[in-house]
């Protein structure tokens, strides 16, 4: 139990996929202007992350290790998450246009985001178990919304903030990602600490 | 090698079967105003627009949440079409602030001019009257808002403001070229069209 505590806490803060692997960007800078929109993201990317890392555990293990064809790992999980990100995206819509309207509309845009790749490829490389995957899965997620939250929340002050003309808008957004980055390193060994 | 063209062949034609099954099972109707819009964003999916992705920001024209000048990958061709399709005015980008603003002109705030004469000096075209100790002004017609008059002002009382549009400087706008859908032939004599308006004197 306390082993999986540990793996959550540390992807969640010392391996952070945003600030300190610098997976999934364009997320994190590009819909983090309003909070209501980040909160939106981070459902939905907590949603496929969980899901992209159960599924692509299941082709790893039971297609592409039986047939020994390891070498396509990238596009079989490309194929994989996109196909089943897709299609819970048409059944979510049909059945819950509530839930659609918080997570549809991200659904398309991060079935193939750098981290949800990142995250199926490194549970393959790490040799996670099938519910490690998951919670491997899940934790980035929770890192990955926690930043999101975090970065939206500062940007909509910075929105009011009186900034020198030159660093408005992206400039200073990524000076706000670099220092939290920085700010996330202190969380270095932490796990370690627990261990 | 055989094995992985097999396996990847039987699973990209059972999730094709599956997405088409289930795009048919739970299909939902959806607007087709909302269709019609989103077909023409360029799905570039960048977010410039403040929304998540182009549907969301077709869904906020068709409901009129949002103007339609917020998509600069559409750039000005999106708009004119936009434009076109849902029959509204045709806007510029919305970009910053000192891109597109039109033709300007200076105007002396009267109550703090100090009478320097330095605008006087600077300015090409003889637009600004006054002498030393007295008011300054700015003859409007002359003024070209060549903005050279702004930085000598020991007291920034020059203002650059939109010029007024009335019945006499008024314009035909220029026209728009729209490079994909036009012929060499159109453009040419859209072109030798303007010469000669141009040559008039």
């Amino acid at each position: 139990m306390g082993e999986y505590f540990l793996l959550l806490i540390s992807t969640i803060l010392v391996n952070n996929f945003v600030l300190v692997k610098f997976l999934g960007l364009c997320p994190f800078m590009g819909s983090s202007r309003k909070l209501e929109v980040a909160t939106g993201m981070a459902l939905a990317t907590t949603f496929v992350l969980t899901l992209s890392s159960a599924s692509s555990y299941l082709v790893n293990h039971y297609i592409l290790l039986p047939l020994e064809i390891e070498y396509l790992r990238t596009i079989a999980f490309i194929l994989v998450i996109a196909a089943v990100v897709n299609f819970t995206e048409m059944v979510v819509h049909k059945t819950s246009p509530m839930l659609y309207q918080v997570l549809g509309m991200f659904l398309p845009l991060i079935t193939t985001n750098c981290a949800v790749l990142g995250v199926a490829l490194l549970n393959v490389q790490t040799g996670y178990g099938f519910f490690e995957s998951i919670l491997f899965g899940f934790g980035a997620a929770i890192g990955f919304s926690l930043v999101m939250v975090l970065f939206a929340s500062i940007r909509e002050r910075l929105a009011a903030a009186d900034v020198p003309e030159i660093f408005q808008g992206a400039p200073i957004g990524l000076i706000t990602a670099g220092l939290m980055s920085i700010a996330f390193l202190g969380f270095a060994g932490l796990d370690k600490g627990l261990n | 090698m055989l094995s992985g063209i097999l396996a990847f062949i039987a699973l990209a034609s059972f999730f094709g079967l599956v997405l088409g099954l289930a795009a048919v099972v739970f299909k939902v109707e959806s607007s087709p105003v909302v269709d019609k819009i989103d077909a023409l964003l360029p799905q570039t999916q960048c977010g410039q627009c403040s929304f998540a992705g182009c549907h969301p920001y077709a869904e906020a024209i068709a409901a009129g949440e949002a103007p339609i000048n917020l998509c600069p990958p559409g750039g000005d061709n999106l708009i004119q079409s936009l434009a076109n399709l849902l029959d509204v005015e045709v806007l510029p980008m919305d970009a910053d602030e000192d891109t597109n603003q039109g033709p300007m002109v200076a105007v002396i705030i009267e109550d703090t001019c100090i009478g320097c004469t330095l605008c006087i000096q600077a300015c090409p075209v003889d637009a600004i009257l006054g002498a030393a100790k007295q008011m300054h002004t700015v003859i409007e017609s002359e003024c070209t808002g060549c903005e050279l008059c702004l930085a000598p002002c020991p007291v920034d009382c020059i203002e650059m403001i939109p010029v007024q549009q009335t019945v006499k400087n008024w314009r035909w706008p220029a026209p728009q070229y729209n490079a994909n859908n036009q012929t060499a032939e159109t453009i040419f004599t859209t072109l030798e069209h303007v010469l000669a308006e141009n040559a008039k004197p």
